[in-house]
């Protein structure tokens, strides 16, 4: 026998609370990255799930185009640490409090 | 039976992973942590017969981005993560965000439950790199092809981004494609 859909659905749906309770817990620039990187991937999760029960490639395809946005997302993203940490030598986040005065 | 058995040994070290993720203040080890995650969300991939994407998982997650990741955190020699007292209240709002997710997730949870369509696999499994491929360019080649211009623009803001710019070089670079220009003409 195999596992529901809706087990499948409830460990994406654990992956992706501790992946946005994580994203406001961490203060450090990377630990928030990584974070994200794990909600994106618990809704892969659903997306090959569906495209599993319901027999459609549509899914998968998807899920292809949010591993294209992730990995720019990754390019970007350690370039806008790298530089933040030029400037602070540090990445922590709540040392980024230029615009508050 | 197997594929059961499988699915929670997978899923419950996904949890896991996940939780020491986020429970890990040396962000080192929280990579590595995330890598497991990773790989156990391949092997669901394998078996919901999508051997494609859990080919790229691996290629593309654990192999590129983690890369990136752990080669930054070498690069800026990090130290943990220290908490302020004063940003506390944090921990209560990310609680309260989660149980609201978690319900929700609940919902959709016994929501699927219920319905008598999601329940049962579809008899012809596709996610074969053929059927991918197939629908990737002809039904979807217009995301595709805006994919491949922001990977694109990604390259180009990241290395924009990451790279050390002195006192009055834009000027220069300009001041010397101007001229170049000038004298083209």
């Amino acid at each position: 026998m195999e596992p529901s859909l809706a087990s499948y659905l409830a460990l994406s749906g654990i992956l992706f609370t501790i992946g946005a309770f994580g994203v406001i817990y961490k203060r450090n620039a990377i630990g928030m990255f990584m974070c994200i990187e794990l909600m994106l991937n618990a809704v892969n999760l659903t997306f090959v799930a569906f495209a599993r029960y319901y027999g459609d490639v549509t899914g998968q395809l998807f899920v292809f185009m949010v591993m294209s946005v992730a990995a720019a997302e990754a390019a970007v993203g350690l370039g806008i640490i790298i530089a933040f940490f030029r400037n602070k030598v540090s990445v922590d986040v709540d040392d980024a409090s230029i615009l508050r005065n | 039976m197997l594929t059961e058995v499988l699915f929670y040994i997978f899923a419950g070290l996904a949890i896991a992973c996940a939780v020491s993720m986020v429970y890990h203040k040396n962000p080192l080890y929280s990579a590595i942590a995330l890598v497991g995650v990773f790989i156990s969300l391949s092997c669901l991939y394998l078996s919901l017969a999508a051997p494609f994407i859990a080919v790229v998982q691996i290629l593309v997650y654990a192999g590129a981005i983690m890369v990136l990741v752990v080669f930054v955190i070498m690069l800026l020699n990090l130290e943990d993560d220290k908490y302020r007292p004063s940003l506390r209240y944090l921990i209560g709002i990310g609680g309260g965000l989660a149980l609201v997710l978690m319900t929700q997730a609940l919902f959709v949870f016994y929501a699927v439950l219920k319905s008598p369509a999601g329940n049962n696999a579809s008899e012809n499994p596709v996610g074969s790199t053929l059927d991918i491929g197939k629908s990737m360019y002809t039904e979807y080649i217009l995301p595709v092809e805006i994919v491949g211009v922001m990977l694109l623009m990604a390259v180009i803001g990241g290395v924009m981004l990451a790279r050390k710019f002195d006192a009055g070089e834009d000027e220069r670079i300009l001041k010397d494609e101007l001229e170049k220009r000038h004298l083209d003409q």
